[in-house]
This record gives structure tokens, C-alpha cells and sequence, in this order.
């Protein structure tokens, strides 16, 4: 028996042993002190366990569940548009760009993932100069082509203000979607296509019973990508309406909710741990969605493709 | 005969729709660049116009070296961006080689822990990170934003690296354990140089949204003396908005490295991504 125990292996711990520390230490253990800020309570420098109590205070208190609730359908409908547009989107362009007999396609390709590389900040104020009617690029270019009555303050208006800060998320990240199905797109095996081609199927009818079939896989990882960054969202809305997400909160996604719940803002103090319980919500809508795409839909598709 | 027939406007076709798209996507770009060299006149005038000798003017850039500190918040960047790099590809590295090389009890599942942080935001952790950088007196450091960095960096940079080490032949490990290696300089000097590609796929990845990223210097480092050009710029347009020469000057500045970067490392980023979607 001893003859047989080999030594304990001290460097598996030590190559183990920075990761786990530094991850633990910023990403777990935050993660489970979130959740247990989020079930207290605390006033007059007492903290006291509630239970549930905040969230039921989100859900339901007239001072807190507007604001939150708000967010919220904010946030699906940020979400809704990306899947709508920027995934469809991105699907298309890199069907164009996937033909292989076409030139320029490194060009194409790294100009229009150029936008996904820059930060939001940029992204932000560039649009917002871009559309302001003080600049009046956007009104006289629309005036060019006939279409000046098409314009309105898009990112002042309480209507259209979320809808055009997705449609600028959309053009900046496209990048990421494309690049995916491009690379899925170019992995289908040549012999697959040419069987079509024999049997009469091609061009788009190609594309739409053979190819796209095959790159769902990457489909279901675009969509759960795009889920996890809209549900997590901050930086655009933060850069270009501010922590208050104007006008009039129309812009206020569950990101901006969480800072100004967390640090207070103008009026608000700022409040850890309705703070924390707010992020538990983000926490379980993105766990769900992850829970759904890994179980529901990638265990689904290995099932096919075996 | 007919096959050409289709194919040519096919083509033509695809140009125009993607030339289309790629005005699209540079436009704003482009516009900010050229307005940021033009008179405040000029900008408002006639936006489209390029710079020229009658309209040509640094006043924005003036501005923005004399108010705000840029050249300070693009080192902070820097040493937080490199600082950030070199600790992920090494933990990863170390972990990634755990992983793949050795059987021991719980890899499994040590592996699927460090796989937790691929898909859960760090950001959700937000206020006890806080709390812990109040505790240790770390706020307002760059330290700080390195440590978080790292945290998220890792869990795909093990996934990825651990991948690619399982390809790395044994025969080479076990003559390097004959000759008398440790398993130190096994990993050190046997492995870690075959792994290159990979680690310049993790640090390109990584490299964007660590540079780019504004809610974590917002919250743990938005002192003056620790302030990322991301956030730099954000306080300064903030400051400036309605000065338009200085906000363009100062988001040119802000794209200027970002544009550097990708023209450097744009044919690594793409092959990154494309050979990471192919598996």
C-alpha cells in the first residue's frame, strides 16, 4: 500500500494556487457577499437581517418598484432590439462576406469590427454630437436625401431615446456577431455545399436549408453573448444620458438603476444593500438565461449534431 | 455560361452592400477626427468639410493638454492594461497547465469553478468588491483595478490555455522528466513557449475591455492621480460639453491608441476570435 502512495504533489497547488486566490477573492467571494448584503437592512448604523424584505420593497414599494420595474422593461427591450437587428444583422453580412471568390474581405471585415473596439465613452458622445440638432450633421444629411422631416432629437425625446441608444449599441457591436457566423460559416465543409449544389440547391436557398441549419450553434452563442452584455449593460447609456439615464429615466437600464441605487445620485442617498439586492436580480435573470442557453439549447444541439 | 452570368451582379452586389456598411460603421469615426483639426466655425458651418489651411485649427487640442491630465490618464491605462495582461496569461497559464497536465482528485471540478466566471458579469460583485478595496485601503490605487482585472480575466484565459496545452505532446514533457526537469521548468521552459499563439489570443482579448472599461474606474479609482483615459475622458467631455473643439480633440485623443492597437494586433484579434468560434 505505502509502496504504491505517491508524494503529495506540491506543484499542482502552487501552479493552482494564484488563479484560485485572485479569483476567489474578486469574483466568488464578492458574488456571495452581494448576496448577503442584499438580505440586510441597515439604519442608523445597525444592520439588521430582513429576509427577503428588499426585494419585496423593488418589487412592490410604490417609492422603489417604479424605478425598478421601469428598468427592467427597459433592459428586455435594449435586448429585444439587439436580437432583432444586430444578430440578423450581423448573420447577413457575414453571408455577403463569406463567399470566398469575393476581394477586399480582410478590408471589409476589419473596418466594420473597427466600431466594437472602442469604448463606449467614444461610441457615446460621437453619436450624441453626431445626432444633436445644434451640430446638424444628421438634419442636413437627411435633408440631402429628402428626408429632413425624419429628424427629431432622437436622443432627447422620451420616446425614441432607448430605441436610438440600441440602434448605436447594435452598430457598434455587429462586429462580434459577424465575426462569429463568419467563422462558422467558413468551417461548413465544402463537400456539404457542393451535395446542394448537385441537387440544385444554391444561392440563397443554400444559405437558407443548408447553411443556416449548421451555424446554429454559433446563433445560440451570439444570442447568449448578447444577453449577458444587454442585461449588464452601463457604459453607453452612463456616457451619453448620464447616471440619470434621461430623458425623464426613458433610458434607465438595470446597469444605471444599480449605480445610482448603489451611490445615490442628486436627492438619493445611496444605498449598499438595495444596491446588492438589485445586482442579485441582474445575477438571476443572466444565471437563468445562461441556465436556458446550456441546458435547453446547447445540450439540444450536440444531440442533433451527433 | 449561366453560372458567370449570375455570379458577376452577385458580386457587384455584395461590393455595394458591404462598401454601404463599412460607410456606416467609419463614419462617425471620421467625422470626429476631422472636425477635432477644424475651426469652431468650420465644425459648425460645414461639418463634412475636411480640414484645410483656412479652417485648420488645435485650439480643441490646445485645451485638452492645457485641462486635463491625458498623458497621465493614458500611462494609468497602460500600466493597468500591460499590469493586468502579464498577470492573467502567467495565473492562467500556471492554472491552465494544472488542469491539463495532471490527474489529480477534484479537476473536474476545480475546472468548472474557475469556468463560472465566463458567463457571470464580475461586475454583479460590484459592492462588496468595494467593501473589500475600502477594507484593505486599496481604493483610488490602479492596484485595485489590476486585481479586478485579473479576477475577470481569468476564467477564459484557463478554459482557452488549458485547451490548447492538452495538444502539447508528451513525449517532449516525459524526456524533459528523464533528463531531470522539475515540473517547474517543464511548464516554464517546455510548454509555455509552444503555447505563444494562445497567449497572444487570450491578451488580445483581453486587452479591449480592460482598456476600454469605465464602470470599475468609476467606482474604485476615480481619484485625479488614478484616473484611465476611459474615464478621463469621460470627466473631461463631461466638463467641456458645451466647448465642442475640446470634446472632439479630446475623443480623437481617446481613439488615437485604440486605433493604434488595432492596426497593430487587428489580424491576431480576428484570428482569435474566428479559430475560438470554430471549435
Amino acid at each position: 500500500m505505502t509502496s504504491h502512495r505517491r508524494p503529495i504533489r506540491w506543484h499542482i497547488g502552487i501552479f493552482l494556487a494564484p488563479a484560485v486566490l485572485v479569483y476567489s477573492a474578486f469574483m466568488i467571494f464578492p458574488l456571495f457577499g452581494t448576496l448577503q448584503l442584499s438580505l440586510f437592512t441597515t439604519s442608523e448604523q445597525q444592520t439588521s437581517f430582513v429576509g427577503l424584505d428588499n426585494f419585496r420593497i423593488l418589487f412592490g414599494d410604490p417609492r422603489w418598484s417604479g424605478a425598478f420595474w421601469n428598468a427592467l422593461v427597459n433592459n428586455v427591450w435594449f435586448f429585444v432590439i439587439h436580437m432583432l437587428v444586430q444578430n440578423p444583422l450581423g448573420i447577413l453580412i457575414a453571408a455577403v462576406l463569406s463567399n470566398p471568390k469575393l476581394r477586399l474581405r480582410g478590408f471589409y471585415r476589419s473596418a466594420i469590427f473597427l466600431p466594437t473596439i472602442m469604448s463606449f465613452v467614444i461610441v457615446g458622445f460621437a453619436w450624441k454630437l453626431i445626432l444633436s440638432p445644434l451640430w446638424g450633421i444628421a438634419p442636413d444629411m437627411l435633408k440631402a436625401v429628402g428626408l429632413k422631416f425624419l429628424f427629431a432629437p432622437y436622443l432627447g425625446k422620451e420616446e425614441y431615446a432607448l430605441t436610438t441608444l440600441a440602434l448605436i449599441s447594435v452598430w457598434q457591436y455587429v462586429g462580434i456577431p459577424m465575426m462569429l457566423i463568419y467563422a462558422a460559416l467558413l468551417s461548413i465543409p465544402q463537400e456539404v455545399i457542393e451535395a446542394g449544389e448537385v441537387e440544385g440547391v444554391t444561392g440563397f436557398a443554400a444559405f437558407w436549408k443548408i447553411k443556416l441549419p449548421l451555424i446554429l450553434p454559433a446563433i445560440g452563442i451570439i444570442s447568449i453573448l448578447t444577453f449577458v452584455g444587454n442585461f449588464n449593460a452601463f457604459d453607453l447609456v452612463y456616457a451619453a444620458q448620464g447616471a440619470l439615464a434621461g430623458p425623464n429615466y426613458a433610458t434607465d437600464i438595470l446597469g444605471t438603476f444599480l449605480y445610482r441605487t448603489f451611490f445615490g445620485f442628486q436627492m438619493q442617498l445611496g444605498d449598499p444593500n438595495m444596491g446588492a439586492a438589485v445586482a442579485m436580480i441582474m445575477f438571476l435573470i443572466i444565471l437563468t438565461g445562461v441556465c436556458i442557453y446550456l441546458f435547453g439549447i446547447q445540450m439540444r444541439m450536440t444531440r442533433y449534431q451527433l | 455560361m449561366r453560372r458567370v452570368r449570375h455570379t458577376v451582379p452577385n458580386v457587384l452586389l455584395a461590393h455595394v452592400a458591404l462598401a454601404a456598411y463599412t460607410v456606416i460603421a467609419l463614419f462617425p469615426i471620421f467625422i470626429i477626427i476631422i472636425n477635432s483639426f477644424k475651426t469652431r466655425k468650420a465644425i459648425f458651418r460645414d461639418p463634412l468639410a475636411l480640414p484645410g489651411p483656412e479652417n485648420f485649427s488645435l485650439v480643441g487640442f490646445e485645451t485638452v493638454f492645457r485641462q486635463g491630465d491625458f498623458f497621465l490618464y493614458m500611462q494609468n491605462s497602460l500600466i493597468v492594461t500591460v499590469a493586468s495582461l502579464f498577470f492573467i496569461l502567467l495565473f492562467g497559464a500556471m492554472a491552465g497547465f494544472a488542469l491539463a497536465e495532471y490527474r489529480f482528485k477534484g479537476n473536474t471540478l476545480m475546472a468548472l469553478y474557475l469556468a463560472i466566471g465566463i458567463m457571470i458579469p464580475i461586475r454583479l460583485g460590484t459592492i462588496s468588491i468595494l467593501e473589500i478595496m475600502v477594507a484593505t485601503n486599496l481604493v483610488n490605487t490602479l492596484t485595485a483595478l489590476v486585481l479586478v482585472y485579473i479576477a475577470q480575466g481569468l476564467p477564459l484565459a484557463i478554459f482557452i490555455l488549458s485547451e490548447f496545452m492538452r495538444q502539447v505532446s508528451d513525449d517532449l514533457k516525459n524526456a524533459g522528466r528523464i533528463d531531470g526537469l522539475s515540473e517547474y521548468r517543464i511548464f516554464f521552459v517546455l510548454v509555455l513557449p509552444l503555447v505563444r499563439p494562445a497567449l497572444a489570443t487570450v491578451a488580445v482579448f483581453n486587452m479591449i475591455p480592460i482598456w476600454n472599461d469605465l464602470w470599475f474606474p468609476l467606482i474604485l479609482a476615480p481619484g485625479e492621480a488614478t484616473k484611465t483615459l476611459t474615464l478621463g475622458s469621460q470627466v473631461f467631455i463631461g466638463q467641456f460639453v458645451t466647448d465642442w473643439n475640446a470634446v472632439l480633440s479630446a475623443l480623437s485623443m481617446a481613439m488615437f491608441p485604440v486605433l493604434v492597437l488595432y492596426l497593430i494586433f487587428s489580424k491576431q484579434l480576428i484570428r482569435g476570435i474566428t479559430s475560438g468560434a470554430v471549435k
